[in-house]
Protein backbone atom coordinates (compact mmCIF):
# COMPACT_ATOMS: atom_id res chain seq x y z
CA UNK A 1 0.00 0.00 0.00
CA UNK A 2 1.63 3.23 -1.41
CA UNK A 3 1.18 6.17 1.43
CA UNK A 4 1.64 9.41 -0.38
CA UNK A 5 3.03 12.71 1.51
CA UNK A 6 -0.35 13.80 1.10
CA UNK A 7 -1.70 10.72 2.80
CA UNK A 8 0.71 11.06 5.31
CA UNK A 9 0.14 14.15 6.29
CA UNK A 10 -3.55 13.29 7.28
CA UNK A 11 -2.93 9.71 8.89
CA UNK A 12 -0.35 12.32 10.52
CA UNK A 13 -3.05 14.42 12.63
CA UNK A 14 -5.46 11.44 12.92
CA UNK A 15 -1.45 10.23 15.34
CA UNK A 16 -2.08 13.26 17.27
CA UNK A 17 -5.19 12.77 18.05
CA UNK A 18 -4.83 9.41 19.35
CA UNK A 19 -5.25 8.58 23.28
CA UNK A 20 -7.95 11.27 23.45
CA UNK A 21 -11.53 12.34 23.16
CA UNK A 22 -13.79 14.03 20.42
CA UNK A 23 -16.43 15.18 21.82
CA UNK A 24 -19.82 16.30 19.54
CA UNK A 25 -20.73 20.13 20.14
CA UNK A 26 -23.42 22.28 18.45
CA UNK A 27 -22.40 25.75 19.67
CA UNK A 28 -19.37 27.23 20.95
CA UNK A 29 -20.60 27.19 24.16
CA UNK A 30 -20.58 23.41 24.25
CA UNK A 31 -17.28 23.79 22.06
CA UNK A 32 -15.63 25.92 25.22
CA UNK A 33 -16.76 23.54 28.15
CA UNK A 34 -15.42 20.36 25.43
CA UNK A 35 -12.14 21.68 25.05
CA UNK A 36 -11.72 23.36 28.72
CA UNK A 37 -12.51 19.38 30.07
CA UNK A 38 -9.48 18.04 27.56
CA UNK A 39 -11.41 16.77 24.33
CA UNK A 40 -8.59 16.76 21.63
CA UNK A 41 -10.78 17.67 18.87
CA UNK A 42 -14.78 18.69 18.91
CA UNK A 43 -17.12 17.73 16.14
CA UNK A 44 -19.33 20.42 15.27
CA UNK A 45 -22.75 19.58 14.09
CA UNK A 46 -26.08 21.44 14.26
CA UNK A 47 -27.97 18.43 16.46
CA UNK A 48 -26.43 15.42 18.21
CA UNK A 49 -27.26 12.30 17.18
CA UNK A 50 -29.81 11.59 19.50
CA UNK A 51 -31.98 14.58 18.65
CA UNK A 52 -31.37 13.58 14.96
CA UNK A 53 -32.97 10.46 15.64
CA UNK A 54 -36.22 11.75 17.74
CA UNK A 55 -36.64 14.27 15.34
CA UNK A 56 -36.42 12.81 12.18
CA UNK A 57 -36.37 13.70 8.63
CA UNK A 58 -33.41 14.43 6.28
CA UNK A 59 -30.24 15.40 8.19
CA UNK A 60 -27.97 17.23 6.25
CA UNK A 61 -24.15 19.17 6.30
CA UNK A 62 -24.28 22.03 9.86
CA UNK A 63 -24.52 25.59 9.09
CA UNK A 64 -21.41 26.98 7.93
CA UNK A 65 -22.02 30.17 10.30
CA UNK A 66 -22.10 27.95 13.06
CA UNK A 67 -19.00 25.77 12.10
CA UNK A 68 -17.29 28.88 11.90
CA UNK A 69 -17.85 29.94 14.77
CA UNK A 70 -17.22 26.98 16.70
CA UNK A 71 -13.66 27.23 15.15
CA UNK A 72 -13.17 30.63 16.39
CA UNK A 73 -13.72 29.45 19.86
CA UNK A 74 -11.22 26.67 20.00
CA UNK A 75 -7.85 26.11 19.57
CA UNK A 76 -7.96 22.22 19.24
CA UNK A 77 -8.74 20.54 15.56
CA UNK A 78 -12.67 21.06 14.63
CA UNK A 79 -14.47 18.06 12.82
CA UNK A 80 -17.68 18.54 10.88
CA UNK A 81 -19.82 16.00 9.01
CA UNK A 82 -21.11 15.65 5.68
CA UNK A 83 -23.39 13.15 4.27
CA UNK A 84 -22.01 9.89 3.04
CA UNK A 85 -21.38 10.39 -1.05
CA UNK A 86 -21.71 14.11 -0.85
CA UNK A 87 -18.96 15.14 -1.94
CA UNK A 88 -20.02 18.68 -2.53
CA UNK A 89 -20.43 19.19 1.21
CA UNK A 90 -17.50 17.75 1.49
CA UNK A 91 -16.02 20.82 -0.95
CA UNK A 92 -17.60 23.34 1.35
CA UNK A 93 -16.11 21.75 4.51
CA UNK A 94 -12.45 21.67 3.31
CA UNK A 95 -13.06 25.16 2.24
CA UNK A 96 -14.15 26.71 5.68
CA UNK A 97 -10.63 24.92 6.39
CA UNK A 98 -12.20 22.27 8.90
CA UNK A 99 -9.56 20.22 10.61
CA UNK A 100 -10.79 16.71 9.83
CA UNK A 101 -14.39 15.75 7.64
CA UNK A 102 -16.42 12.78 9.16
CA UNK A 103 -18.36 11.41 6.04
CA UNK A 104 -20.90 10.00 8.57
CA UNK A 105 -23.96 7.37 8.67
CA UNK A 106 -25.45 10.28 11.12
CA UNK A 107 -26.13 12.19 8.15
CA UNK A 108 -28.83 11.00 5.65
CA UNK A 109 -26.60 9.52 2.54
CA UNK A 110 -26.66 11.35 -0.03
CA UNK A 111 -25.59 8.06 -2.23
CA UNK A 112 -26.75 4.76 -1.24
CA UNK A 113 -23.65 3.19 -4.07
CA UNK A 114 -20.56 5.25 -3.50
CA UNK A 115 -18.65 6.53 -0.60
CA UNK A 116 -16.88 9.90 -1.42
CA UNK A 117 -13.34 9.31 -3.03
CA UNK A 118 -11.20 11.07 -0.42
CA UNK A 119 -7.79 10.85 -2.21
CA UNK A 120 -9.00 14.05 -4.19
CA UNK A 121 -9.00 16.37 -0.75
CA UNK A 122 -6.42 18.12 1.12
CA UNK A 123 -8.20 17.53 4.15
CA UNK A 124 -8.78 14.37 6.13
CA UNK A 125 -11.74 12.12 6.36
CA UNK A 126 -13.00 9.74 8.89
CA UNK A 127 -15.41 7.05 8.07
CA UNK A 128 -17.55 4.50 10.26
CA UNK A 129 -17.05 1.20 10.08
CA UNK A 130 -18.87 -2.44 11.01
CA UNK A 131 -16.29 -4.95 10.33
CA UNK A 132 -12.50 -5.53 8.82
CA UNK A 133 -14.07 -5.14 4.81
CA UNK A 134 -15.88 -2.02 5.75
CA UNK A 135 -12.55 -0.68 6.97
CA UNK A 136 -10.33 -1.52 4.62
CA UNK A 137 -12.65 -0.45 1.76
CA UNK A 138 -13.00 3.33 3.20
CA UNK A 139 -9.39 3.19 4.13
CA UNK A 140 -8.34 2.59 -0.02
CA UNK A 141 -10.63 5.25 -0.98
CA UNK A 142 -8.52 7.13 1.15
CA UNK A 143 -10.06 7.61 4.71
CA UNK A 144 -7.04 8.73 6.95
CA UNK A 145 -8.99 7.43 10.34
CA UNK A 146 -11.17 4.57 11.32
CA UNK A 147 -13.97 4.56 13.88
CA UNK A 148 -16.35 2.18 14.14
CA UNK A 149 -20.18 3.08 13.53
CA UNK A 150 -21.62 2.11 16.42
CA UNK A 151 -25.35 2.66 16.96
CA UNK A 152 -24.94 6.97 17.26
CA UNK A 153 -27.45 8.59 19.77
CA UNK A 154 -28.29 5.33 20.85
CA UNK A 155 -26.80 5.63 24.47
CA UNK A 156 -26.04 1.80 24.00
CA UNK A 157 -22.17 0.54 23.34
CA UNK A 158 -23.20 -3.09 22.30
CA UNK A 159 -22.87 -2.10 18.27
CA UNK A 160 -19.67 -0.36 19.11
CA UNK A 161 -18.30 -3.25 20.80
CA UNK A 162 -19.68 -5.66 18.16
CA UNK A 163 -18.11 -3.47 15.49
CA UNK A 164 -14.73 -3.78 17.38
CA UNK A 165 -14.90 -6.86 17.96
CA UNK A 166 -15.49 -7.37 14.00
CA UNK A 167 -12.62 -5.56 12.87
CA UNK A 168 -10.07 -6.78 15.38
CA UNK A 169 -10.92 -10.64 14.71
CA UNK A 170 -10.79 -9.62 10.93
CA UNK A 171 -6.97 -8.62 11.65
CA UNK A 172 -6.12 -11.58 13.68
CA UNK A 173 -7.91 -13.75 10.62
CA UNK A 174 -5.76 -11.94 8.51
CA UNK A 175 -2.60 -13.07 9.83
CA UNK A 176 -3.38 -16.54 9.74
CA UNK A 177 -3.69 -16.89 6.47
CA UNK A 178 -1.75 -17.96 3.76
CA UNK A 179 -1.46 -16.28 0.61
CA UNK A 180 -3.88 -18.15 -1.19
CA UNK A 181 -6.43 -18.05 1.39
CA UNK A 182 -5.87 -14.33 1.77
CA UNK A 183 -7.03 -13.93 -1.96
CA UNK A 184 -9.82 -15.49 -1.55
CA UNK A 185 -10.68 -13.46 1.88
CA UNK A 186 -10.64 -10.83 0.21
CA UNK A 187 -12.56 -11.22 -2.57
CA UNK A 188 -15.24 -12.56 0.50
CA UNK A 189 -14.63 -9.26 2.20
CA UNK A 190 -14.74 -6.64 -0.79
CA UNK A 191 -10.82 -5.52 -0.21
CA UNK A 192 -8.18 -5.71 -2.46
CA UNK A 193 -5.21 -8.17 -1.79
CA UNK A 194 -2.87 -4.90 -1.48
CA UNK A 195 -4.51 -3.50 1.47
CA UNK A 196 -4.82 -6.80 3.37
CA UNK A 197 -1.11 -7.71 3.04
CA UNK A 198 -0.06 -4.13 4.85
CA UNK A 199 -2.37 -5.57 7.73
CA UNK A 200 -0.86 -8.57 8.16
CA UNK A 201 2.70 -6.94 8.16
CA UNK A 202 1.43 -4.63 10.37
CA UNK A 203 -0.74 -6.48 12.88
CA UNK A 204 -3.39 -3.50 12.58
CA UNK A 205 -4.80 -0.90 10.60
CA UNK A 206 -2.60 1.04 8.42
CA UNK A 207 -4.41 4.17 9.82
CA UNK A 208 -5.40 5.11 13.33
CA UNK A 209 -8.19 2.74 14.60
CA UNK A 210 -11.08 4.65 17.01
CA UNK A 211 -14.27 4.18 17.88
CA UNK A 212 -17.78 5.81 18.04
CA UNK A 213 -20.95 5.14 18.65
CA UNK A 214 -22.79 4.69 22.51
CA UNK A 215 -20.09 5.70 24.69
CA UNK A 216 -22.42 7.31 27.94
CA UNK A 217 -19.66 6.89 30.91
CA UNK A 218 -16.26 6.64 32.04
CA UNK A 219 -16.62 3.14 31.97
CA UNK A 220 -17.95 2.70 28.37
CA UNK A 221 -14.64 4.68 27.33
CA UNK A 222 -12.31 2.20 28.88
CA UNK A 223 -14.10 -0.55 27.15
CA UNK A 224 -13.83 0.66 24.03
CA UNK A 225 -9.66 1.29 25.01
CA UNK A 226 -9.38 -2.46 26.37
CA UNK A 227 -11.02 -3.70 22.76
CA UNK A 228 -8.59 -1.44 20.68
CA UNK A 229 -9.89 1.95 20.06
CA UNK A 230 -7.01 4.41 19.98
CA UNK A 231 -9.60 7.41 21.08
CA UNK A 232 -13.25 7.63 21.61
CA UNK A 233 -15.63 9.84 20.10
CA UNK A 234 -19.20 10.85 22.55
CA UNK A 235 -21.79 12.08 20.89
CA UNK A 236 -24.96 12.56 22.31
CA UNK A 237 -23.27 11.32 25.58
CA UNK A 238 -22.29 14.29 27.06
CA UNK A 239 -24.24 16.92 26.34
CA UNK A 240 -27.84 14.09 26.84
CA UNK A 241 -26.39 13.76 30.43
CA UNK A 242 -27.00 16.26 33.46
CA UNK A 243 -23.70 17.12 33.99
CA UNK A 244 -21.79 17.94 30.58
CA UNK A 245 -19.08 19.30 32.04
CA UNK A 246 -18.04 17.10 34.59
CA UNK A 247 -18.25 13.67 32.06
CA UNK A 248 -16.55 14.90 30.04
CA UNK A 249 -13.84 15.53 32.14
CA UNK A 250 -14.34 11.92 33.53
CA UNK A 251 -14.46 10.14 30.12
CA UNK A 252 -10.88 11.99 29.26
CA UNK A 253 -9.53 10.92 32.63
CA UNK A 254 -10.96 6.95 31.72
CA UNK A 255 -9.71 7.00 28.15
CA UNK A 256 -6.38 8.46 29.11
CA UNK A 257 -6.20 5.68 32.54
CA UNK A 258 -8.36 3.16 30.52
CA UNK A 259 -6.03 0.15 31.66
CA UNK A 260 -6.48 0.97 35.65
CA UNK A 261 -10.02 0.36 37.08
CA UNK A 262 -9.00 2.67 40.34
CA UNK A 263 -8.67 5.41 38.06
CA UNK A 264 -11.80 4.73 36.19
CA UNK A 265 -13.93 4.21 39.20
CA UNK A 266 -12.60 7.83 40.92
CA UNK A 267 -13.27 9.35 37.27
CA UNK A 268 -16.88 7.90 37.79
CA UNK A 269 -17.60 8.87 41.28
CA UNK A 270 -20.36 11.63 41.94
CA UNK A 271 -21.58 12.23 38.13
CA UNK A 272 -24.89 12.55 38.02
CA UNK A 273 -27.67 10.57 35.48
CA UNK A 274 -25.90 9.96 32.09
CA UNK A 275 -27.98 9.97 28.74
CA UNK A 276 -31.05 7.53 28.40
CA UNK A 277 -30.21 4.79 26.77
CA UNK A 278 -32.14 2.37 23.86
CA UNK A 279 -32.67 -0.88 23.01
CA UNK A 280 -31.09 -2.27 20.06
CA UNK A 281 -34.77 -4.19 19.93
CA UNK A 282 -36.66 -0.89 20.49
CA UNK A 283 -35.12 0.45 17.25
CA UNK A 284 -36.46 -0.59 13.83
CA UNK A 285 -33.93 -1.49 11.85
CA UNK A 286 -34.69 0.97 9.06
CA UNK A 287 -34.02 3.33 11.60
CA UNK A 288 -30.50 2.13 12.75
CA UNK A 289 -27.88 4.71 11.71
CA UNK A 290 -25.16 1.67 11.57
CA UNK A 291 -26.90 0.44 8.55
CA UNK A 292 -25.93 3.10 6.06
CA UNK A 293 -23.43 2.71 4.01
CA UNK A 294 -21.57 -0.50 2.64
CA UNK B 1 20.54 0.10 26.75
CA UNK B 2 18.91 3.25 28.15
CA UNK B 3 15.36 3.23 29.99
CA UNK B 4 13.91 6.41 28.26
CA UNK B 5 10.35 7.59 29.10
CA UNK B 6 7.87 8.76 26.63
CA UNK B 7 4.95 11.13 28.67
CA UNK B 8 2.07 8.61 27.27
CA UNK B 9 -1.15 10.67 28.04
CA UNK B 10 -2.07 11.22 24.78
CA UNK B 11 -1.16 11.84 21.37
CA UNK B 12 1.65 9.94 19.29
CA UNK B 13 3.66 8.47 22.35
CA UNK B 14 3.82 5.39 20.67
CA UNK B 15 5.46 6.44 17.30
CA UNK B 16 8.20 8.17 19.67
CA UNK B 17 8.09 4.51 21.47
CA UNK B 18 8.81 2.37 17.80
CA UNK B 19 11.76 4.97 17.28
CA UNK B 20 13.45 4.86 20.73
CA UNK B 21 13.22 0.72 20.35
CA UNK B 22 14.52 1.31 16.68
CA UNK B 23 17.45 2.71 18.25
CA UNK B 24 17.96 -0.79 20.78
CA UNK B 25 16.71 1.52 23.70
CA UNK B 26 13.74 0.64 25.89
CA UNK B 27 10.64 2.95 25.02
CA UNK B 28 8.65 3.40 28.53
CA UNK B 29 5.56 5.11 28.43
CA UNK B 30 4.70 7.54 31.34
CA UNK B 31 1.38 7.97 32.96
CA UNK B 32 2.12 8.08 36.54
CA UNK B 33 4.61 10.40 38.37
CA UNK B 34 6.13 7.05 40.19
CA UNK B 35 6.84 5.81 36.47
CA UNK B 36 9.70 8.50 35.92
CA UNK B 37 11.89 6.67 38.40
CA UNK B 38 14.54 5.04 36.67
CA UNK B 39 14.57 6.70 33.56
CA UNK B 40 17.85 9.13 32.32
CA UNK B 41 15.55 11.02 29.98
CA UNK B 42 12.11 11.86 28.94
CA UNK B 43 9.87 12.52 25.62
CA UNK B 44 6.50 14.95 25.42
CA UNK B 45 4.89 13.89 22.27
CA UNK B 46 2.86 15.77 19.82
CA UNK B 47 -0.67 15.27 20.58
CA UNK B 48 -2.84 18.27 21.80
CA UNK B 49 -1.40 20.54 24.56
CA UNK B 50 -4.51 21.92 26.14
CA UNK B 51 -5.19 18.48 26.37
CA UNK B 52 -1.78 17.63 28.33
CA UNK B 53 -1.92 20.55 29.95
CA UNK B 54 -5.14 19.55 31.54
CA UNK B 55 -4.13 15.73 31.97
CA UNK B 56 -0.90 16.70 33.79
CA UNK B 57 -2.96 19.42 36.05
CA UNK B 58 -5.42 16.72 36.85
CA UNK B 59 -2.70 13.62 37.15
CA UNK B 60 -0.80 15.93 39.68
CA UNK B 61 2.33 15.44 37.47
CA UNK B 62 3.22 18.60 36.82
CA UNK B 63 5.55 19.40 39.90
CA UNK B 64 6.79 14.98 39.45
CA UNK B 65 7.85 16.47 35.71
CA UNK B 66 9.53 20.03 36.14
CA UNK B 67 11.45 17.88 39.22
CA UNK B 68 12.59 15.28 36.52
CA UNK B 69 13.56 17.77 33.96
CA UNK B 70 16.00 19.08 36.40
CA UNK B 71 17.97 16.06 36.74
CA UNK B 72 17.07 14.55 33.36
CA UNK B 73 17.00 15.56 29.62
CA UNK B 74 13.57 16.19 28.16
CA UNK B 75 12.61 16.71 24.34
CA UNK B 76 9.27 17.60 23.29
CA UNK B 77 7.62 17.94 20.08
CA UNK B 78 5.04 20.22 18.71
CA UNK B 79 2.85 19.78 21.82
CA UNK B 80 5.23 18.90 23.42
CA UNK B 81 7.38 21.90 22.82
CA UNK B 82 4.47 24.48 23.89
CA UNK B 83 4.18 22.58 27.63
CA UNK B 84 8.17 23.12 28.08
CA UNK B 85 8.08 26.66 26.79
CA UNK B 86 6.33 29.87 27.12
CA UNK B 87 3.38 30.61 25.07
CA UNK B 88 1.40 34.15 24.30
CA UNK B 89 -1.53 32.34 23.48
CA UNK B 90 -4.03 31.46 25.77
CA UNK B 91 -3.79 27.88 27.56
CA UNK B 92 -5.81 26.19 30.42
CA UNK B 93 -2.69 26.14 32.75
CA UNK B 94 0.65 27.94 31.93
CA UNK B 95 3.49 25.78 30.38
CA UNK B 96 6.54 25.12 32.61
CA UNK B 97 8.41 27.49 30.58
CA UNK B 98 11.65 25.32 31.01
CA UNK B 99 13.23 26.56 27.89
CA UNK B 100 13.25 29.98 27.23
CA UNK B 101 11.20 30.00 24.08
CA UNK B 102 8.33 31.85 23.24
CA UNK B 103 5.90 29.80 20.74
CA UNK B 104 2.60 30.84 19.17
CA UNK B 105 0.29 27.83 18.27
CA UNK B 106 -0.79 26.66 15.65
CA UNK B 107 1.43 29.56 13.42
CA UNK B 108 0.96 28.28 10.03
CA UNK B 109 -2.82 27.51 9.72
CA UNK B 110 -5.37 24.61 10.44
CA UNK B 111 -4.71 20.92 9.24
CA UNK B 112 -5.16 22.08 5.76
CA UNK B 113 -1.87 24.10 5.78
CA UNK B 114 0.12 21.11 7.55
CA UNK B 115 3.54 20.59 5.00
CA UNK B 116 6.46 18.35 4.64
CA UNK B 117 9.69 20.35 4.12
CA UNK B 118 13.20 19.91 3.90
CA UNK B 119 14.90 21.84 7.42
CA UNK B 120 18.89 22.14 7.88
CA UNK B 121 20.57 20.69 11.03
CA UNK B 122 23.70 22.17 12.27
CA UNK B 123 25.52 21.33 15.38
CA UNK B 124 28.79 19.95 16.17
CA UNK B 125 27.50 16.47 16.19
CA UNK B 126 25.39 16.91 12.69
CA UNK B 127 25.11 19.00 9.61
CA UNK B 128 22.32 17.68 7.15
CA UNK B 129 19.01 18.17 5.52
CA UNK B 130 16.34 15.83 7.15
CA UNK B 131 12.61 15.62 5.82
CA UNK B 132 9.98 16.90 8.55
CA UNK B 133 6.64 16.82 8.86
CA UNK B 134 4.79 19.94 10.60
CA UNK B 135 1.21 19.40 11.64
CA UNK B 136 -0.69 22.70 12.81
CA UNK B 137 2.85 23.42 13.62
CA UNK B 138 3.63 25.63 16.52
CA UNK B 139 6.31 28.70 15.37
CA UNK B 140 9.19 30.01 17.46
CA UNK B 141 8.52 33.73 17.61
CA UNK B 142 11.44 34.37 20.19
CA UNK B 143 14.21 32.80 21.91
CA UNK B 144 16.23 33.24 25.07
CA UNK B 145 20.37 34.31 24.91
CA UNK B 146 21.36 30.67 26.76
CA UNK B 147 18.74 28.89 23.95
CA UNK B 148 21.23 27.27 21.01
CA UNK B 149 19.60 26.89 17.69
CA UNK B 150 20.12 23.51 15.74
CA UNK B 151 17.62 23.26 12.88
CA UNK B 152 15.83 25.92 10.57
CA UNK B 153 13.24 25.95 8.29
CA UNK B 154 14.82 28.68 5.94
CA UNK B 155 15.02 31.42 8.50
CA UNK B 156 12.72 30.26 11.19
CA UNK B 157 14.54 27.95 13.94
CA UNK B 158 12.74 24.90 14.24
CA UNK B 159 14.52 23.05 16.76
CA UNK B 160 16.38 24.76 19.75
CA UNK B 161 17.37 23.72 23.34
CA UNK B 162 19.71 24.36 26.40
CA UNK B 163 20.96 22.71 28.40
CA UNK B 164 18.69 20.11 29.70
CA UNK B 165 15.76 20.57 27.36
CA UNK B 166 15.30 20.31 23.28
CA UNK B 167 12.43 21.26 21.31
CA UNK B 168 11.08 20.72 17.94
CA UNK B 169 8.39 22.65 15.98
CA UNK B 170 7.74 19.49 13.85
CA UNK B 171 7.51 15.56 14.20
CA UNK B 172 10.71 13.29 13.78
CA UNK B 173 8.57 10.60 15.33
CA UNK B 174 6.60 10.39 11.86
CA UNK B 175 9.40 9.82 9.90
CA UNK B 176 11.63 6.61 8.97
CA UNK B 177 14.82 8.61 9.57
CA UNK B 178 16.17 8.47 13.60
CA UNK B 179 18.54 11.13 13.16
CA UNK B 180 17.01 13.09 15.80
CA UNK B 181 16.26 10.89 18.23
CA UNK B 182 19.64 10.26 17.74
CA UNK B 183 20.78 13.34 18.65
CA UNK B 184 19.04 13.82 21.86
CA UNK B 185 20.60 10.75 23.33
CA UNK B 186 24.17 11.41 22.11
CA UNK B 187 23.81 15.20 22.89
CA UNK B 188 21.57 15.25 26.13
CA UNK B 189 21.21 12.23 27.43
CA UNK B 190 24.58 10.62 27.59
CA UNK B 191 26.07 13.75 28.78
CA UNK B 192 23.87 13.95 31.53
CA UNK B 193 24.13 10.04 32.86
CA UNK B 194 28.00 10.13 32.69
CA UNK B 195 27.70 13.25 34.87
CA UNK B 196 25.37 11.96 37.35
CA UNK B 197 28.45 9.16 37.21
CA UNK B 198 30.81 11.21 38.20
Amino acid sequence: MIIDEKFSLKIGLAEMLKGGVIMDVTNPEQAKIAEDAGAVAVMALERIPADIRSDGGVARMSNPTMIREIMAVVSIPVMAKCRIGHFAEAQVLQALGVDFIDESEVLTPADDINHIWKHDFTVPFVCGCRDIGEALRRISEGAAMIRTKGEAGSGNIVEAVRHMRMVQSGIRQIQTMDHAELVRYGKEIGASLEIILEVRRLGKLPVPNFSAGGIATPADAALMRQLGAETNFVGSGIFKSQDPAARARAIVLATTHFDDPDMVAKASEGLKEAMPGLEMNRIPEAEQLNRRGW
Amino acid sequence: MLNIGILALQGDFEKHGAVIERLGHRPLFVRRAEELRGLVGLILPGGESTTFLHLIEKLQLRQPLIDFAGRWPVFGTCAGLIVLARSNDNLPFPPFGLIDLEVTRNAYGRQINSFIARVELKSQLMTRQIEAVFIRAPKIVSMGREVVPYAWLGEEVVMAGNNRILAATFHPELTSDTTIHQFFIDAYILPAISLSER
